[in-house]
């Protein structure tokens, strides 16, 4: 992990490294979903709503997903101080709130045919939304700790682990307690989904990660521009300050 | 006692319309933020 603690050898392989996870992405999310949308059966029970799956599905995992990568690069930066870690758990926040969001609101629209309500206070909806307030959180402290010119700083990175509880919540809330949101349908190695709902969902899956990883990738090089142009910014005032 | 007639496609269509907008506008402005930042790197360097 170290050999991409230098930015140089590390933007190396991000700008060959977005282009191909923009292109896949698209490729991949585009037709999946043109594949759930248009192709694949509607289901006996929910009828043609069944479809927002190709889209929600994905959306909670990377939510999820997300603040696990968040919380693993807090770990990387409180405990190896890795250089990278704190610039890659800020640029995993904003994909993982947005994600949230649209996780948030695409099962808010499926509830009101399936559940016949829009909302409703259980573990599942609520731990979800609690995880989009703690993306919300962690971007506050993390521009907060940039702004006292403390950069990378460790409160953020403490924020970040200490969220990561949230995570199993979501994750047994369905099993824990009483839900209108259903039980998980795929675990590891099996699943309850017929293959013509699987496998557009699977692929879907892919699409999305690889735009996450992209966008993630992006925002990481765009923080690493920034502050190398401040840096020389800096040195040339300096230099311009200094007497002859 | 009566039903509301829900017509599912219009569900189906909104959340599609929240999900791609939202990712399209993600995927955009993170290329934006980008393409602005390296500029001013090269900008930075130049003067």
């Amino acid at each position: 992990m170290h050999g991409f603690a230098n930015p140089t050898r590390f933007l190396r392989l991000a700008r060959w490294l977005t282009p191909l996870f923009l292109g896949l992405g698209i490729v991949l999310a585009g037709g999946a979903m043109g594949w759930g949308v248009f192709v694949a059966p509607a289901d006996q029970l929910q009828g043609e709503t069944v479809r927002i799956v190709y889209l929600h599905v994905p959306t909670a995992w990377l939510g999820m997903g997300g603040w696990t990568a968040l919380a693993l690069a807090s770990l990387s930066e409180l405990v190896w101080r890795h250089p990278l870690a704190g610039i890659a758990a800020r640029s995993i926040a904003v994909p993982g709130a947005a994600f949230a969001a649209i996780c948030l609101v695409t099962g808010s629209i499926w509830g009101r045919p399936a559940w016949g309500t829009w909302w409703v206070w259980d573990g599942r909806l609520t731990s979800m939304l609690v995880l989009f307030f703690l993306y919300l959180a962690y971007l506050a402290l993390a521009d907060a700790a940039q702004r006292d010119g403390q950069g990378q700083s460790r409160i953020p990175a403490i924020f970040g682990l200490v969220g990561a509880v949230n995570i199993p919540i979501i994750h047994y809330s369905v099993l824990w307690w009483n839900s209108l949101h259903q039980p998980p349908s795929i675990s590891m190695g099996k699943s309850a989904m017929a293959p013509e709902f699987l496998v557009p969902l699977l692929i879907s899956t892919a699409g999305f990660s690889l735009l996450f990883g992209a966008v993630v990738l992006m925002r990481m090089r765009a923080l690493l521009a920034n502050s190398q142009a401040e840096a020389r910014l800096r040195r040339k005032a300096m230099a311009v300050a200094e007497p002859a | 006692m009566q039903h509301e007639a829900l017509n599912q496609w219009h569900f189906v269509a909104a959340a599609y319309a929240v999900g791609l907008g939202g990712t399209v506008l993600l995927v955009a402005q993170s290329w934006m933020a980008m393409r602005r930042a390296e500029r001013r790197r090269e900008g930075a360097r130049g003067k």
